[in-house]
C-alpha cells in the first residue's frame, strides 16, 4: 500500500528535491530545444530556459543549504541580469541576421565550418 | 651619463618616433622620413657616447637601471650594457640608423613601413639592452610580427614567393621562441625555490655559480636553448629560413636580420646558454663545433652555385655564423671574443652587401648574377660598396672581418684540431664564391641595357659611407671594438677554465658504448 | 739622417699608403694629380729606404742584432698581435730594391698609362700595392707578414683586373686571388700552429724559444709547421703545382707586372723563408723539399718557357722558373745566393717587363714575338736596354745574373751534384729562351706593317737606368761583400767557383748560339724540330696542361658537389622542413572537418563531454568514498 500520508507529506512539503527536480527538468527542456530548433528565437528563448534552470538551483540552493546566506539569490539575480543582456543581444543580433541574410535558421548559418 | 637613464633613452626613442609618425598623416612622406631619421640619429650618438664613456678597465653591467615591475614574478626593468652587449647594441644602432637611409626611397606605404621598421628596431635593440629575461623574451617577441608583416607586404617574389619567405622566416623564429622559451622557464623555475624566482640574468648566473643547477638539468636546457638559438642563428640544419628570408624580405629588413637579429642567436648562447649553463654549453660543445664546420662549409659550398645575389649573401651568413658557432663551441675567451667580433664583423659587412644589393635591384628589378653584368660601367659607387664588403667577407686585414676570423681561428685550433682545419679552409672557398660573384656582376663588358640607370649619389650613397667607414676604421684599429669585447669576455675567464674539464657529449658516447660493448 | 731613417723607417710604407688613400678618396679624377701624389710618395720613400741602408751600414745592424720597434695593434686573450718593424740587412735590401723599382715603375708609367682613364686608379692600386709591400719586408711577425701578405694579393687581384672590362683580365685576377689563396690557406695554418704550439710569431722571440722548444718537444710538429708555412710561398712564388696563376697575371698593365709579378710581391715567398729561415734551418727534410721542388719548379718551367709565343708568358714563365731557382737556393741552405738572386733578378727582370711593355706598346697590343721582327732599327734604346737584360739573365759575365746565378750554382753543387745539374741544364734553357725572345723580336727582319717607333721620355728612362743597375748590382754585390752581410749563420763568400763559373758560361753562350743559328741564321728550321719532337713541342706549348687539371678538378671539386649539396638542401634539408609543414597542414584539415560550423553539433559534442567528465566525477567520488567506509 501506498503510505497516502508520506505520500501526501512528500507532495505538499516542497523542500530541495522538488526545486532540483523542477531545474532539472527545466534545464533538460531547455537543452532539448536548444539542441533540436531550428528558429534562433526559439534557440535563445531554450537558453533562457537554462538560465533560468540554474537561477532556481541557486535560490534554492540558497533556501535549504546549510549556510543560509544571501549569496545565492545574489547570484540568481546576477544571472538573471545576464540573461536580460543576451536576449537583448541575441534579439539583436537575430534582427541583423535576419536582415542581413533573410533567414533566421541555425542550420543555414554555418559559416564558420573550417 | 650614469644617471641619464642612456639606456633608456636608446631603447624608447625608437618607440617613439614610431608612435609620432603613427600620428602624421601619411601623404606627408617627407616628414615621415626625417621623424624615422630623428628617432635613429638621436639614440645613435647616445650609443656612440655611451660606447666611448664606457669603462673597459671596470668592466662588468654599466649604465645600469633598475625599476621592478611584477614583483611577485621576479620581473623587473633591467637594462645595463657590458663588453659582450655593448658592440652589439653599437652594432644595432649603425645598422638601424643605415636601414633608415636605405629605405629613403620607399614610396609604397612610407608611413607604416617606417613604423614597422622602428618598433622592429627598438625591439632589437631590447634584446641586447635588457638585464631581465622577461625584458629580453618579450622584446624578442616584438621583432617577429613586424618581420612578416613588412615580407609579406615589401618583400619580392623571386625563387620562392614571398608569402613563403616569410611564413617560413615567422615559422622559425617563433619555434625558436618557443624552445627558448621553454627553456628560460625551466631555468626561473630551478634556479630559486619559490618565492625567490627572478628573471634577472645576474642573479641566474649567481645561482649556477652557487651549483643550484645540476648538471644533468644544464645538459638538458642547453639543449633547448641550442634549439632555439641555434636556429635563430642559422646554424645547420636549421638554416634554410636564412636564404629564402632574405631573398624575400625587402632591403632594410634583410640589413636588420642579417646584420643584427641573427646575432641575438649568438650574443643570447653566450649571455645566457654559457653563463647561465656553463656544463650544459661544455657538454654540447663538441656537436656544435661539427655543426659548424658543417655551416661554414656547407653553405660556402652552396654559395657557390647560387644565382641570386641575395642567395649568395644569405648562404653566406650562413658560412659565417659557421665561424661564430666555431668560436663559441672552443669555449676559451680567445674564440669567445673572436666570435663576438665576428658577429659585429659579419653584421656590418652583410648589411652593406644588402644595402647595395636592394639599391641594385631598386633600379633594375635584378637580382640574378647572370643577367647582372659589369656593373661597375654604369655604378661604379655601388661597385665599390660590394669590393668593400666582398673583400672584407673574404677576411682580408684592414677590413673588419680579418682579426675576429683569425682569433677564432687561433682560438679553436687548439681545441679542435681537425674541425678547425676544415673551417678553416673555408677561407678558400669564400673567396671562390666571393670573387665569382664580383666578376659576374661587378666587372666584365660593358652592358647598354643598364645605360638608363645611374649611379648611387648623394643621399644614396649613405650607406656605403657609412657601413664602409666603420668597416674600414674598425678594420685598421680593431682594437676600437676587440678591446671593449675582450672586457666583456675577460671576467668568464675563471668559469671558461672551471668548466674545462667537464664531461662532454663525447665523453657521454663513449661511456654508453662502453658499457654496451660490456653488455654485448 | 740615417738615425733619422732608420727610427722613422715605418713612414715607408705609410706614405705610399697616404697616396692611396688621398688618390682613392679624393682625387682618381685628376690623372696627373694622382700621379704626381703617388710618384711623391714613393720618391721619400726611396729617400728614406736608402737613408735606412746607410744608417745600418754605419749604425752596425747585422741579422744577429736587428734593429726593432714594435707597438700592439690588438689583443686577443693573452696574445698580443704586434705590428713593427724589424730592420737588418735581409730587411733593407728588400726595401732598397722595391722602393727603387716602384719609383723607376711608378715614373715608366706616367709614359705607359698616359691615355688609360684609369690612370688616377692605377696610382692608387700601386701606391696601395707599394705600401704593403713595404709592410710586409718590415715585418717583425709571421702574422704580421701574413697580414700585409694578403694586402699585397689584394693588389695583385686589383691590378691584374686593372682592365676590368676585359674578360680574360677579370678572370686572370681571379684565380691569381684564389690559386694564391689556396696556399696562404697553408701559411695561415702554419702561422696558428706556430702560435698555439710555440706561443708566439714573432721572429726574435721565436729565434730565442726555437732551441729550447725543440729541446723540450723535438721537431715533429714543427716539420708539419714548417711545410704549412712553405705552402704559402708556394701560392705566392708560384712554385709548382700553384704557378698556374702567374703566367694569368700577364693579363695587368706591364708596368704591374714588371713591379708585383716579376720583382717584387712574387719573391715575397722567397723573403719569406729567408727572413725565417731559422726556422726552416732546423728542419732538414724541408729545406731538401724545399730545395727539390725549387729545382723543379726552374726546370718545368723553363722547359715550358721555350715554346711559348707571347713576349709577357715567355717573361712569366721566365719569372717562375728564376724564383724556382731562388728557392733553390734556400733549399740547399744558401740565404745569400737567394737573397743576392733577388736582388739582381728584380732589376733585370723588371727591366725586361718594362722594355716589354714598350714593344708591346709600340706594336699595339699585338704580343706574339714572332709579330715582331727587327725592332732594332725601330727602337733602338729599348733593344739595348732589352739586350742587357737578356744577357745579363743568361748570366754572361760581368752582368748581375752571372754572379748570383753563379753562387747559387755554387751552392747546390756543395749540397747535392743533381740540383746543380738541373740548375745548369735550368741556365742553358734561360740562356735559350730569352735569346730567342730577343733574336726573333729585335734582331729578325722588320715586318712591313710594324708600326713601332721609340717611346716617350717617360718611359725610356727607366729602362736606362734599370739597365744600369744591371750591370752593376752583380758587381757591386760581389765585391762588396754582399755574402758578408745579408746572410745566415756565418758569413760565407766563397768568390768565383771557376768550375762553376766557366761551365755556366760556356753552357750560356751555347745556348745563344743555338737561338742564334735556329731564329736568325735559320740553320734549322724551328718548324721542323718542333714537328720533329712533337710530343715534347705539345706538352711544352701546352704547359703540361696543368691549367687542363684545375679546370677539371674546380669542376668536379667545386661545381659539381656543390650542386649536389644544392639539391640536398632544397630537396632533403627544405624538403623535410615543407614536409613537417605539409605534416601539420594535413593533419590540421583532418581535425578540421569535425568544425562542421553548426552551433548546434557543438553543443552536443560540449553536453556530451560534460556529461562524461560528471559520470567520471561519480564513479571516482564513489569509489574513494567505498574505499573510505562508504557513505552510500
Amino acid at each position: 500500500m501506498i503510505d497516502l500520508q508520506k505520500a501526501f507529506e512528500l507532495v505538499v512539503n516542497i523542500g530541495l528535491p522538488h526545486c532540483l527536480l523542477l531545474s532539472a527538468v527545466l534545464f533538460s527542456i531547455g537543452l532539448f530545444g536548444l539542441l533540436t530548433r531550428r528558429s534562433i528565437i526559439a534557440v535563445l528563448m531554450c537558453v533562457e530556459l537554462m538560465l533560468n534552470a540554474v537561477n532556481i538551483n541557486l535560490v534554492a540552493f540558497n533556501r535549504f543549504g546549510s549556510m543560509p546566506d544571501h549569496a545565492g539569490q545574489l547570484m540568481a539575480i546576477f544571472g538573471i541580469v545576464v540573461a536580460a543582456a543576451e536576449v537583448a543581444i541575441g534579439m539583436a543580433l537575430a534582427i541583423k541576421l535576419y536582415r542581413e541574410r533573410n533567414t533566421i535558421n541555425v542550420d543555414e548559418l554555418d559559416e564558420l565550418k573550417g | 651619463m650614469e644617471n641619464m637613464h642612456a639606456l633608456s633613452q636608446i631603447l624608447l626613442f625608437p618607440i617613439l618616433g614610431a608612435l609620432i609618425i603613427a600620428m602624421t598623416p601619411k601623404e606627408k612622406t617627407d616628414s615621415i622620413k626625417q621623424i624615422a631619421l630623428g628617432a635613429m640619429v638621436y639614440p645613435f650618438i647616445i650609443t656612440l657616447i655611451v660606447y666611448l664613456k664606457y669603462d673597459t678597465n671596470a668592466g662588468g653591467m654599466q649604465f645600469s637601471e633598475y625599476i621592478p615591475w611584477v614583483t611577485d614574478l621576479g620581473v623587473a626593468y633591467s637594462l645595463g650594457v657590458d663588453g659582450l652587449s655593448l658592440p652589439m647594441l653599437m652594432l644595432t644602432e649603425i645598422i638601424g640608423i643605415t636601414s633608415v637611409f636605405s629605405s629613403w626611397y620607399q614610396e609604397k606605404r612610407t608611413k607604416e613601413f617606417f613604423v614597422l621598421l622602428l618598433v622592429l628596431i627598438a625591439g632589437v635593440t631590447g634584446t641586447f639592452v635588457a638585464c631581465d629575461l622577461f625584458i629580453f623574451l618579450l622584446c624578442y617577441e616584438l621583432v617577429v610580427i613586424p618581420i612578416y608583416i613588412m615580407v609579406l607586404i615589401w618583400g619580392s617574389t623571386k625563387r620562392v614567393p614571398k608569402e613563403y619567405a616569410g611564413i617560413k622566416l615567422t615559422i622559425f623564429l617563433l619555434m625558436g621562441s618557443a624552445f627558448m622559451l621553454v627553456g628560460i622557464v625551466a631555468i626561473y623555475l630551478s634556479a630559486y625555490p619559490e618565492g625567490m624566482r627572478t628573471f634577472d640574468l645576474e642573479k641566474l648566473v649567481l645561482s649556477s655559480r652557487l651549483g643550484y643547477l645540476s648538471s644533468d638539468f644544464q645538459i638538458f636546457a642547453f639543449f633547448l636553448l641550442l634549439m632555439g638559438f641555434g636556429s635563430l642563428l642559422s646554424m645547420f640544419p636549421f638554416h634554410s629560413w636564412s636564404p629564402d628570408g632574405y631573398a624575400g624580405a625587402p632591403t632594410a629588413v634583410s640589413m636588420i636580420h642579417a646584420g643584427v637579429l641573427k646575432k641575438i642567436g649568438g650574443y643570447a648562447l653566450i649571455r645566457l646558454g654559457l653563463m647561465v649553463l656553463p656544463l650544459g654549453a661544455k657538454f654540447w660543445a663538441p656537436l656544435i663545433a661539427v655543426l659548424a664546420m658543417m655551416n661554414v662549409l656547407y653553405a660556402a659550398y652552396i654559395a657557390l652555385v647560387q644565382k641570386d645575389l641575395k642567395y649568395i649573401i644569405g648562404y653566406s651568413s650562413v658560412s659565417h655564423m659557421g665561424y661564430v658557432l666555431l668560436g663559441f663551441a672552443a669555449l676559451n675567451p680567445v674564440s669567445l671574443s673572436g666570435a663576438v667580433g665576428n658577429m659585429v664583423a659579419h653584421g656590418i659587412m652583410a648589411s652593406l652587401f644588402f644595402s647595395q644589393i636592394g639599391y641594385v635591384y631598386e633600379r633594375t628589378h635584378l637580382r640574378s648574377v647572370p643577367e647582372l653584368r659589369g656593373l661597375s660601367h654604369q655604378m661604379p659607387n655601388v661597385s665599390l660598396g660590394f669590393m668593400l664588403a666582398g673583400f672584407a667577407s673574404v677576411g682580408l686585414p684592414g677590413l673588419i672581418e680579418f682579426v675576429p676570423e683569425y682569433t677564432i681561428f687561433v682560438g679553436s685550433f687548439g681545441v679542435y684540431p681537425v674541425i678547425s682545419v676544415l673551417a678553416i679552409s673555408g677561407v678558400v672557398f669564400t673567396a671562390l664564391y666571393i670573387l665569382r660573384m664580383l666578376a659576374k656582376a661587378i666587372f666584365g663588358p660593358r652592358s647598354v641595357k643598364f645605360d638608363k640607370y645611374h649611379d648611387a649619389k648623394g643621399f644614396e650613397t649613405a650607406p656605403l659611407v657609412f657601413l664602409g667607414f666603420f668597416l674600414v676604421i674598425l678594420g685598421l684599429f680593431p682594437e676600437l671594438f676587440m678591446g671593449v669585447i675582450r672586457s666583456g669576455i675577460t671576467p668568464m675567464t675563471p668559469m671558461l677554465e672551471k668548466i674545462a674539464d667537464a664531461p662532454t657529449i663525447v665523453d657521454a658516447v663513449i661511456r654508453y658504448v662502453g658499457i654496451g660493448g660490456g653488455l654485448w | 739622417m740615417f738615425d733619422f731613417a732608420l727610427q722613422s723607417a715605418w713612414l715607408i710604407p705609410l706614405l705610399p699608403a697616404i697616396a692611396f688613400a688621398v688618390i682613392g678618396l679624393g682625387t682618381r679624377q685628376n690623372k696627373q694629380l694622382s700621379a704626381k701624389i703617388a710618384i711623391a710618395a714613393i720618391s721619400v720613400s726611396f729617400v728614406l729606404a736608402w737613408s735606412v741602408l746607410g744608417a745600418v751600414l754605419t749604425n752596425n745592424i747585422t741579422v744577429e742584432a736587428p734593429f726593432i720597434a714594435k707597438t700592439v695593434w690588438t689583443t686577443i686573450g693573452k696574445i698580443e698581435l704586434a705590428m713593427g718593424m724589424l730592420i737588418d740587412p735581409l730587411t733593407v735590401v728588400m726595401l732598397t730594391v722595391v722602393t727603387t723599382v716602384a719609383l723607376l715603375v711608378e715614373i715608366y708609367s706616367l709614359g705607359y698609362m698616359a691615355h688609360d682613364p684609369g690612370m688616377g686608379r692605377f696610382y692608387a692600386y700601386v701606391s696601395l700595392f707599394v705600401a704593403s709591400m713595404l709592410g710586409l719586408v718590415l715585418a717583425i711577425s709571421f702574422f704580421q707578414m701574413y697580414v700585409f701578405w694578403e694586402l699585397v694579393g689584394l693588389c695583385s687581384y686589383l691590378l691584374i683586373g686593372f682592365y676590368y672590362y676585359k674578360v680574360s683580365a677579370r678572370e686572370a685576377a681571379k684565380k691569381a686571388f684564389i690559386t694564391t689563396r689556396i696556399g696562404d690557406f697553408g701559411l695561415l695554418l702554419g702561422i696558428i700552429m706556430l702560435q698555439i704550439y710555440v706561443g708566439t710569431t714573432d721572429f726574435a722571440e721565436l729565434q730565442l724559444q726555437l732551441p729550447h722548444y725543440i729541446d723540450v718537444s723535438g721537431t715533429g710538429m714543427l716539420t708539419l709547421i714548417a711545410f704549412l708555412l712553405f705552402i704559402g710561398p708556394i701560392g705566392k712564388s708560384g712554385q709548382f703545382p700553384l704557378h698556374v696563376w702567374l703566367p694569368n697575371a700577364m693579363e695587368g698593365p706591364t708596368p704591374v707586372s714588371a713591379l708585383i709579378h716579376a720583382a717584387t710581391m712574387v719573391v715575397a715567398g722567397v723573403y719569406l723563408i729567408a727572413r725565417a729561415f731559422f726556422l726552416f734551418n732546423q728542419i732538414p727534410i724541408v729545406l731538401e723539399f724545399i730545395a727539390w721542388l725549387g729545382a723543379f719548379t726552374a726546370i718545368f718551367a723553363a722547359s715550358i718557357a721555350i715554346t711559348q709565343r707571347p713576349m709577357k708568358r715567355i717573361l712569366a714563365y721566365s719569372t717562375i722558373s728564376q724564383l724556382g731557382y731562388m728557392m733553390m737556393a734556400l733549399g740547399v741552405g744558401s740565404v745569400t745566393a737567394s737573397m743576392f738572386h733577388l736582388m739582381t733578378h728584380a732589376f733585370f727582370k723588371a727591366l725586361l717587363f718594362l722594355g716589354a711593355g714598350a714593344v708591346i706598346e709600340a706594336m699595339h697590343e699585338e704580343a706574339d714575338i714572332f709579330k715582331m721582327g727587327g725592332l732594332k732599327e725601330r727602337m733602338p734604346v729599348t733593344c739595348k736596354a732589352m739586350t742587357v737584360g737578356v744577357l745579363a739573365i743568361a748570366g754572361i759575365p760581368p752582368l748581375a745574373g752571372f754572379f748570383s746565378k753563379d753562387e747559387i750554382l755554387a751552392a747546390a753543387l756543395e749540397h747535392n751534384f743533381f740540383l746543380f745539374l738541373i740548375g745548369s741544364i735550368t741556365a742553358f734553357m734561360t740562356s735559350f729562351y730569352m735569346a730567342r725572345l730577343l733574336f726573333v723580336a729585335f734582331y729578325g727582319e722588320l715586318k712591313d706593317d710594324c708600326p713601332a717607333e721609340e717611346t716617350n721620355d717617360f718611359m725610356r728612362y727607366p729602362l736606362v737606368i734599370l739597365a744600369g743597375l744591371s750591370v752593376v748590382s752583380g758587381i757591386w754585390g760581389h765585391f762588396f761583400g754582399f755574402g758578408e752581410w745579408v746572410r745566415f749563420g756565418a758569413p760565407v763568400h766563397e768568390g768565383i767557383n771557376f768550375f762553376v763559373a766557366f761551365s755556366s758560361v760556356v753552357l750560356a753562350a751555347a745556348a745563344i748560339w743555338l737561338a742564334y743559328a735556329i731564329y736568325v741564321e735559320k740553320r734549322w728550321s724551328a718548324h721542323g724540330l718542333a714537328a720533329r719532337w712533337g710530343i715534347f713541342y705539345n706538352l711544352s706549348y701546352n704547359k703540361y696542361y696543368v691549367d687542363e687539371f684545375y679546370v677539371i678538378v674546380r669542376y668536379y671539386g667545386c661545381f659539381v658537389v656543390a650542386r649536389i649539396l644544392y639539391w640536398i638542401d632544397l630537396n632533403i634539408i627544405d624538403g623535410a622542413i615543407n614536409m613537417l609543414a605539409k605534416l601539420t597542414g594535413a593533419v590540421g584539415g583532418t581535425l578540421n572537418r569535425a568544425h562542421c560550423g553548426s552551433v548546434q553539433a557543438y553543443v552536443i559534442c560540449f553536453y556530451g563531454g560534460a556529461i562524461l567528465v560528471m559520470g567520471y566525477a561519480l564513479i571516482y567520488a564513489y569509489k574513494v568514498l567505498s574505499m573510505a567506509g562508504g557513505a552510500f
